[in-house]
C-alpha cells in the first residue's frame, strides 16, 4: 500500500442549498428542504439526481438515507454515512467520509447534506424541558448549565484568562461575518448591518458571549456532491479537490463534567496537525478561511490552534482589518456564516469554501488557491479540512 | 422567592438506568462529595465512569473528597433558556478543580451576588443544597468564596 492520503483523490463538483430563513419560517418540512438541495446540487454539478450513489450527514440529521434514495429515484444506494457527534463538529469529517468512500471505490457520486427545520423540530438553543435528567447532563442542567452557549463560554472564559484575551477580539469575530454578509443576498442578516456600538450595547447573553457572538437559529438544507477528481474536471464547474480532511479531538476531549485536560480548547489540538499533514502545506498557504461559528469565541481558538497566530498574539491578530475580504491578511467567514448568512451547521461554510475557489463569492478573496474550513469548534470529534484549486495538486 | 439558590422547577438529577452515578447523588442527600477512585493506581475518576483512565482497571470505588476547590472558570448567564428560569435575573456557573483530588474538576453555582467579579484561582469550598420536598428528593453541591 502506498502513502495513504485523500489528497487531490476527490473534488467536490455540485453545491446546492435552499433559501435560508430564520428559525421557524422554511415554507416547507425538514425533509422536503434536504430533497431540494441535493437537487440544486445535482443540478449544479450538471448530474442526473438518480446518479447519486451515496450521501453522508452529521449531527443525527432525521433525514435518512433510504428514503432519500426511494423519494429520489436513486438507481443503487452504495454508501449511507453518519459522523458520530452532535453540532457542527462533524461537517468537514462528513466531506471526508464522502471522499474515502469515492476515493477507494465504494461509491461513485456522493452527496454530502444537512437540512433544519427547527420550526418542525425543536430548537438547538433551548435547555431540555423534562422532569429529571441523568448522565453527563445531570451533572450541569440542574445549577442552569443547559444550552450550548452555555456549555462552551467556560472554555472561552479560561483562554481569555490565560492568555489575556480582550472583548474587542471577539467583537472583530462578529463585525468580519456581519460586514460580508451585507453583499451576500442569500445571508438571513443581509441589511443588517453591524457596528461596534451595537456590538457593545447588545445584552449579554452568557459572559463572554453578547448577542451577537452567537449562531443564528435557521430553517433550510444543504449539500455538496463529491465525485472522483478525474471525473470532476469533465463537469461544469472548475472543481474544487479536497487536499485533506481531519477529524477527532485530542486526549479525553469527551471527559465528563468539564474534565478535558486541554479544557481552553476548541478541540483542534490534534485534528490541525493531520490535515496539514495530509494537504502537505502550512498556514500561511491558506489563502481564505471559513471557521465555523457557533460563538465566537469558538472561532478564535479554532484559528490559534489551526496556527493563525499564536495565542498570546490573538488582541493584535483578531482586529476587522485582518479578516475582511479581499484586502484583510485572513479573510474570515466570507458568506455571513453561521453568524449572518445561515446556521446551516456550518455546510453553509464548505459550499462557501468551494465559491471561494470558484471565484463566485459575493466576498471574493484575491487569487485564492488554498480554501479551508473548520467545523464546530469545542464539540467533539471536531473537524476541517482544506480545499484547493488545480494548481495545488 | 425559592428557598433555593435558582428557582424551583429545573430538572431533577437521578442516576441513569445503568445507577454509574448513583453513589454521587446518594453522597450528596447526606452532604458528602463522593468521586471514585481506582482502587489499582489511585487515579481519582471523574465523572464517572466504569473504568480507570489511567491503567485501565475497573476496581473502583466510591471515596469521599474534601469539599476545598478552587475557580477554574466560570460563566454568568443572563439568557434563561429554561422556562423556570424566566425573569430569575443573572446567576454564575462554576468550574471548581479539586487540587486534594488531583485537580478533577467539578460544576456547581458560585452563592453570592449574581454580579460579583469572579477571580480564577480563588479558593471555594462546597455547600450542599437539599431539595427535600422534590419527587425524587435530591440535592446539589453549589460553592462559595472562602
Amino acid at each position: 500500500m502506498g502513502r495513504r492520503t485523500l489528497r487531490g483523490q476527490v473534488a467536490v463538483a455540485g453545491i446546492g442549498e435552499t433559501t435560508y430563513y430564520r428559525h421557524g419560517q422554511a415554507p416547507d418540512p425538514e425533509f422536503k428542504l434536504a430533497l431540494k438541495a441535493i437537487l440544486a446540487a445535482a443540478e449544479d454539478a450538471g448530474i442526473d439526481p438518480t446518479e447519486i450513489d451515496g450521501f453522508a450527514s452529521y449531527s443525527n440529521d432525521r433525514n435518512d438515507p433510504s428514503r432519500l434514495a426511494a423519494a429520489l429515484g436513486t438507481k443503487q444506494l452504495r454508501f449511507s454515512n453518519m459522523q458520530w457527534g452532535g453540532g457542527g463538529g462533524g461537517g468537514a469529517a462528513a466531506v471526508g467520509n464522502a471522499a474515502a468512500a469515492v476515493a477507494t471505490g465504494m461509491a461513485d457520486c456522493v452527496v454530502v447534506f444537512r437540512a433544519l427545520a427547527q420550526g418542525q423540530f425543536a430548537r438547538f438553543g433551548q435547555g431540555p424541558q423534562v422532569p429529571t435528567i441523568s448522565g453527563d447532563l445531570a451533572m450541569q442542567a440542574p445549577y442552569g448549565l443547559m444550552s450550548p452557549g452555555q456549555r462552551y463560554a467556560m472554555k472561552v472564559i479560561r483562554f481569555m484568562h490565560e492568555y489575556g484575551v480582550e472583548q474587542e477580539a471577539l467583537r472583530a469575530i462578529a463585525l468580519a461575518s456581519y460586514h460580508h454578509a451585507q453583499s451576500n443576498p442569500r445571508a438571513v442578516m443581509n441589511g443588517r448591518p453591524l457596528d461596534e456600538e451595537t456590538y457593545d450595547a447588545s445584552r449579554w447573553i452568557v459572559e463572554p458571549f453578547h448577542l451577537f457572538d452567537c449562531c443564528m437559529e435557521n430553517d433550510g438544507a444543504a449539500a455538496l456532491i463529491v465525485v472522483s477528481a478525474e471525473r470532476a474536471k469533465d463537469m461544469p464547474h472548475k472543481p474544487s479537490y479536497l487536499l485533506s480532511a481531519a477529524g477527532g479531538s485530542d486526549y479525553r476531549c469527551g471527559a465528563p463534567s468539564h474534565n478535558h485536560p486541554n479544557y481552553a480548547s476548541s478541540n483542534f489540538a490534534t485534528v490541525a496537525p493531520n490535515l496539514y499533514e495530509m494537504a502537505g502545506l502550512k498556514p500561511s498557504d491558506v489563502d481564505v478561511v471559513q471557521s465555523y461559528e457557533n460563538f465566537t469565541g469558538g472561532v478564535m481558538m479554532s484559528l490559534v490552534e489551526h496556527g493563525f497566530c499564536q495565542p498570546e498574539a490573538v488582541n493584535d491578530f483578531l482586529k476587522p482589518e485582518n479578516l475582511l475580504s479581499p484586502s484583510g491578511l485572513l479573510p474570515l467567514n466570507t458568506s455571513g456564516g453561521n453568524l449572518a448568512e445561515c446556521y446551516m451547521h456550518g455546510l453553509e461554510l464548505q459550499i462557501e469554501a468551494v465559491r471561494q475557489l470558484r471565484g463566485t463569492s459575493t466576498a471574493q478573496a484575491p487569487d485564492v488557491n488554498v480554501s479551508m474550513v473548520t467545523a464546530g469548534p469545542m464539540v467533539t470529534p471536531v473537524s476541517s479540512l482544506i480545499f484547493g484549486s488545480e494548481a495545488t495538486l | 422567592m425559592s428557598k433555593y439558590h435558582l428557582p424551583e422547577g429545573m430538572p431533577i438529577p437521578v442516576p441513569e438506568n445503568d445507577d454509574l452515578s448513583k453513589p454521587y447523588w446518594e453522597g450528596l442527600r447526606q452532604s458528602k462529595l463522593m468521586v471514585q477512585k481506582c482502587q489499582d493506581c489511585g487515579t481519582h475518576v471523574w465523572g464517572p465512569e466504569w473504568i480507570c483512565h489511567h491503567c485501565r482497571s475497573f476496581d473502583l470505588a466510591w471515596e469521599e473528597v474534601t469539599g476545598k476547590g478552587r475557580i477554574y472558570s466560570w460563566e454568568r448567564v443572563w439568557h434563561p433558556v429554561h422556562p423556570a428560569l424566566k425573569d430569575h435575573g443573572p446567576y454564575i456557573v462554576v468550574l471548581v478543580e479539586l487540587p486534594d483530588a488531583q485537580n478533577i474538576r467539578m460544576i456547581g453555582n458560585l452563592l453570592g451576588d449574581p454580579e460579583q467579579e469572579i477571580p480564577i484561582g480563588a479558593e471555594v469550598e462546597v455547600t450542599f443544597e437539599h431539595h427535600n420536598d422534590a419527587d425524587p428528593a435530591y440535592s446539589l453541591a453549589h460553592w462559595r468564596l472562602v
